[in-house]
């Protein structure tokens, strides 16, 4: 019986061995962490209008997703930290299970299947989506039960858990994804103390093998680099999307042209404008300082993310919430970094700005993760 | 640190975390600057740059093609014009199923597996997105009507409509008119590119292609708003174009056609002029193509059918055969004889059907045997004696006769639009030490006084030296337009040649009732053709050897290839008080001046001068072509 457990058991305990808790507390939520992303959905939908040729239909459909998400950040957020951690390896082994399936008979277009069909209900979802939070999960379970920091064997453990879904979600293909799953996972391996020696040799590694990635790539991906490193080589063609966000993002200038006045956006110049380009639009729109006032939003979330780390309980708790945040932190680099031509195309939308359901609901899910962690605190360490 | 550690060192682990984590904010703030720096090279510093560039993805520079101008005969009928036609068009971003469009498109128009793969070819070829591809283009309205009623099936399909040329009269004007064509890239060399923006035809030959400027027109300018698939939005700035001028011909439709009719069958060309004018009113060659056939793009087959073919249909021989002009230049070499003195107006001599020159055994024959007997000036030049004119050419040498003849337009392009004429060949001495690097023989002297030998001239170069008799050496350039807008074209230019002065003007009233008697007294080679005719005519017919007979050869008409046979000619012109009309017969391979040549040269006199009051034949001609 845990300590938890016992003082819950004695009658009208539970406030005298708890510290002094707010209203938002009561109910498992991060006050500040919400008010945050309540400003940037509240002006992703406002960007989403224009973006999507002034579509109050996407506007309230998007909103609906926000609603669901919010639903699902806060069921996850009254579950005790200690049963996430119980069911991290159930999590990791149903979502490895999933992705198999997806190899087998997934649906998807364009030659990638990432998909599956639940038969009855109809719903799609993309299993690998749940691997971006299981597979963090799983490995800060496996390597908060070891001394920290990890030794080689558990380096080696950590190493197959991460490699098999990583592996199985590259192979559908969706090299992005599988790159974010595997970072989330390395985020926690790092943070649990992985020595700098050895990190240094790994990044060394990382880099010698960089042509060796080269052969394994498919033909759109190769072709998705050369576009990068040489735009103008086919301006119409793949080099198109990327040309017209810089042009976008640069005629925006410091102040932006105007919310529903940017002509790249609002004749349709720009490609993939409300999805995964909506930033460009924003960039031309509202400019330099739009761009800034949203940057420092993100990096609010990430600050409160950190102290949330910071501030958690256990090991377990630290990891999770030390990787979560800085996952988040990598969507927004690598979105904004890809759009204004400072890395390659890949399909990463712009965390909770971009319209798409999946990626919003796995998103607050995660700050549903984070809020439990920081809201079931106790005063008693275990 | 010791391996055998069991517990976990929880303050180890916390302290390891807290220094983990201030690393991994380092490393996101550094991040967060590269963005924020980026952010502020792309929209402070290249802000300008990329302004420029979003102007110019949507404002757009549209090129409005002017309306070529066009051409009329003299009487205001329709030569050249310019039709719709329907193109299909095909966005293939703004199709679900590109494939399946095509597989549609290809069951309705019923293409056969080449248009299908050249279709295709286009539907994928690289493009800016939304930019239309062009499919098929001059659709019919059966082909139209298919697909709009299937419009539903496809999407991303347009039909655009565009004026193009077409050439009612067909191959009838084909050699005067010339013919439009795509623009090639070498083309776009020789004229202001800026003006061709949106035009896709330009003249290739003929007077399109001569007065490619005035018909084309300036080019308009639009600037737009579009949005990326390239609808235009809005109209920001217009100048719009100017139309090409129309041109007005002197040509005469009626007589063209009436000199097609009668050329039919034949190989050669019919050039009549106005003589008070200098204007063509009829220039034909035949045989003929269908100009139409360029303006849509002709296949290869066709293509190559027209070039090779021995009967040369491409060929404006009008302006560009070069013919011996024979017996028609007679009158010209009297002419000569008369102005230096070396004979006069009664000057005979005898004829024994040959001439000889001193030391030289060679016979140079008359074209009858046995001769003419007692031959006049009058004579020679009404029976077409060669005697008299061996005679005369030897008096006269070649240092006479070519100055002479250059001053009526011979070995000259005397044409005032029509540059592509040849200028045919009048010989001289000089001419033979550059171009053949031998000295003149006097017998060479002797070909050119009927006419032959070195001596080449255009159909063209014939009726001009016709018009100019029935002018008594009055100079008007011959030339193919009357009017470029209202504007008329004036009669004597900068380049005229001067007029012929005689010393005696009676020496024209000599020659000219000497052809006058060609045509109209018992003895002349051209009598037949006078049978029934209400007007007077002067002319003179002509024979020219295609091939030299040998000494003592008898020219027999049997047994020679057709393509070595004589061509028949006749030049003349008609009344013979205030002459309408001169005019040059060229027939290839057919024989005889007076049995070919003339009774052609007889209807076209007549299809001119005889005016009928029924609906002008060539109007009839049109609406039985259509």
């Amino acid at each position: 019986m845990n300590t938890n457990d016992f003082l819950h058991r004695l009658p009208g305990a539970t406030h005298a061995f708890q510290r002094p808790v707010g209203w938002f507390e009561r109910v498992y939520l991060d006050f500040w962490m919400l008010m945050i992303l309540f400003i940037i959905m509240g002006s992703g939908l406002f960007v989403l209008y224009s973006a999507a040729g002034e579509s109050l239909q996407d506007v309230q459909r998007q909103g609906m997703r926000f609603l669901f998400a919010l639903a699902v950040m806060f069921g996850i957020a009254q579950v005790e930290p200690r049963n996430l951690r119980r069911w991290s390896p159930l999590f990791y082994i149903g979502g490895t299970i999933l992705l198999l399936c997806v190899l087998l008979f997934g649906v998807g277009a364009k030659g990638a299947q990432r998909w599956i069909q639940i038969p009855v209900v109809g719903v799609r979802f993309q299993p690998s989506e749940i691997m971006k939070l299981a597979m963090p999960m799983m490995v800060a379970w496996f390597l908060s039960s070891q001394t920290l920091p990890p030794k080689w064997k558990h380096l080696f453990v950590s190493a197959v858990i991460i490699t098999v879904p990583v592996l199985l979600i590259a192979r559908q293909p969706d090299l992005g994804t599988s790159l974010l799953v595997a970072a989330a996972a390395i985020f926690v391996v790092l943070l649990a103390g992985l020595s700098w020696k050895l990190i240094g040799s790994f990044i060394a590694l990382g880099i010698a093998a960089l042509p060796a990635l080269w052969y394994v790539m498919h033909d759109y991906q190769r072709q998705r680099v050369l576009t990068f490193l040489n735009p103008e080589s086919d301006p119409l063609g793949s080099g198109w999307n990327i040309i017209q966000s810089k042009t976008a993002i640069g005629s925006g200038g410091i102040y932006g042209k105007g919310w529903l006045e940017g002509t790249q956006s609002q004749l349709e110049f720009l490609p993939e404008r409300h999805t995964d380009f909506i930033i460009a639009v924003l960039a031309e729109e509202f400019g330099f300082v739009g761009v800034c006032v949203v940057l420092t939003l993100y990096m609010a979330v990430i600050g409160r993310g950190l102290f949330i780390a910071l501030n958690a309980q256990d090991t377990y708790g630290r990891l999770v919430a030390g990787s979560i945040t800085l996952t988040f932190f990598v969507y927004v680099f690598v979105n904004i970094g890809m759009v204004s031509g400072l890395l390659p195309v890949v399909g990463v939308p712009l965390p909770l700005v971009s319209f798409g359901g999946t990626s919003s609901v796995t998103l607050l899910a995660g700050f549903g993760i984070l809020m439990s962690i920081h809201t079931h605190r106790s005063l008693v360490r275990n | 640190m010791s391996e055998k550690r069991t517990f976990k060192n929880l303050d180890l682990e916390f302290r390891l975390f807290k220094e983990r984590m201030f690393v991994a904010f380092a490393i996101v703030i550094v991040l967060i600057f590269v963005l924020i720096s980026r952010m502020v090279y792309l929209q402070v510093y290249q802000h300008d740059i990329y302004t420029t560039k979003s102007d110019k993805n949507r404002m757009h520079v549209r090129a409005i093609p002017p309306t070529r101008g066009l051409i009329l005969d003299r009487k205001g009928r329709m030569l050249a014009e310019n039709l719709p036609s329907y193109n299909l068009m095909f966005v293939r971003e703004q199709a679900k199923d590109i494939q399946g469009v095509l597989d549609v498109l290809a069951e309705i128009l019923e293409l056969d597996k080449k248009q299908k793969t050249d279709m295709a070819e286009q539907a994928y070829s690289q493009r800016r997105p939304f930019h239309s591809a062009l499919l098929l283009s001059q659709l019919n309205e059966k082909q139209i009507a298919k697909i709009s009623v299937n419009r539903y099936r496809l999407s991303g399909v347009e039909i655009e409509a565009q004026l193009i040329r077409h050439y009612p009269y067909g191959p009838m004007t084909a050699h005067v008119l010339g013919y439009v064509s795509r623009i090639s890239e070498k083309d776009l060399t020789n004229v202001d590119r800026s003006q061709y923006a949106g035009t896709y035809y330009i003249g290739k030959s003929g007077i399109e292609r001569q007065y490619e400027e005035t018909l084309h027109g300036r080019v308009g300018v639009q600037t737009v708003e579009t949005n990326a698939r390239g609808r235009i939005l809005s109209v920001l700035d217009e100048t719009l174009p100017q139309p090409g001028e129309s041109l007005t011909l002197h040509l005469d439709a009626d007589l063209q056609y009436a000199a097609i009719r009668a050329l039919s069958g034949f190989r050669g060309a019919i050039v009549a002029i106005e003589p008070s004018t200098g204007g063509i009113l009829a220039m034909v060659s035949t045989p003929s193509f269908d100009p139409n056939l360029f303006v849509s793009g002709i296949d290869s087959k066709t293509y190559r059918q027209l070039i090779t073919s021995r009967d040369l249909p491409m060929f404006n021989r009008s302006i560009r055969g070069n013919y011996p002009p024979a017996s028609t230049i007679k009158a010209f070499m009297a002419l000569a004889g008369l102005e230096a003195g070396v004979i006069n107006r009664n000057t005979s001599i005898e004829d024994p059907g040959w001439f000889q020159l001193p030391n030289d055994k060679r016979f140079y024959r008359n074209w009858k045997r046995g001769g003419h007997g007692t031959v006049n000036l009058n004579r020679a030049i009404v029976v077409s004696n060669d005697t008299y004119f061996y005679h005369l050419a030897f008096n006269l040498g070649i240092d006479r006769i070519h100055p002479f003849m250059e001053r009526f337009g011979f070995g000259v392009n005397t044409s005032l639009d029509l540059p592509q004429a040849s200028a045919g060949l009048m010989p001289s001495r000089e001419w033979k030490k550059g171009a053949r690097k031998s000295p003149w023989f006097p017998g060479e002297t002797l070909s050119v006084g009927i006419g032959q030998g070195y001596w080449q001239a255009t159909p063209l170069q014939i009726a001009t030296s016709m018009a100019l008799l029935a002018n008594r050496g009055k100079w008007v350039q011959p030339r193919i337009v009357k009017q470029v807008g209202d504007e008329d074209i004036p009669l004597k230019q900068d380049g005229t040649p001067d007029d012929i002065v005689l010393s005696d003007p009676t020496h024209w009233d000599q020659v000219i009732q000497a052809m006058v008697d060609v045509v109209h007294s018992r003895h002349g080679t051209a009598r037949k053709m006078s049978r029934g005719v209400d007007y007077i005519i002067a002319g003179k017919t002509g024979t020219a050897q295609v091939k030299s007979i040998k000494q003592g050869e008898v020219y027999d008409e049997n047994k020679i290839a057709e393509r070595y046979r004589d061509h028949a000619l006749f030049a003349g012109f008609a009344p013979r008080d205030n002459p309408k009309i001169a005019l040059a017969v060229v027939v290839e391979n057919s024989g005889g001046g007076s049995s070919t040549a003339a009774p052609i040269a007889r209807m076209v006199f007549d299809a001119y001068l005889k005016k009928t009051d029924e609906k002008s034949s060539s109007e009839k001609a049109v609406k039985g072509s259509q």
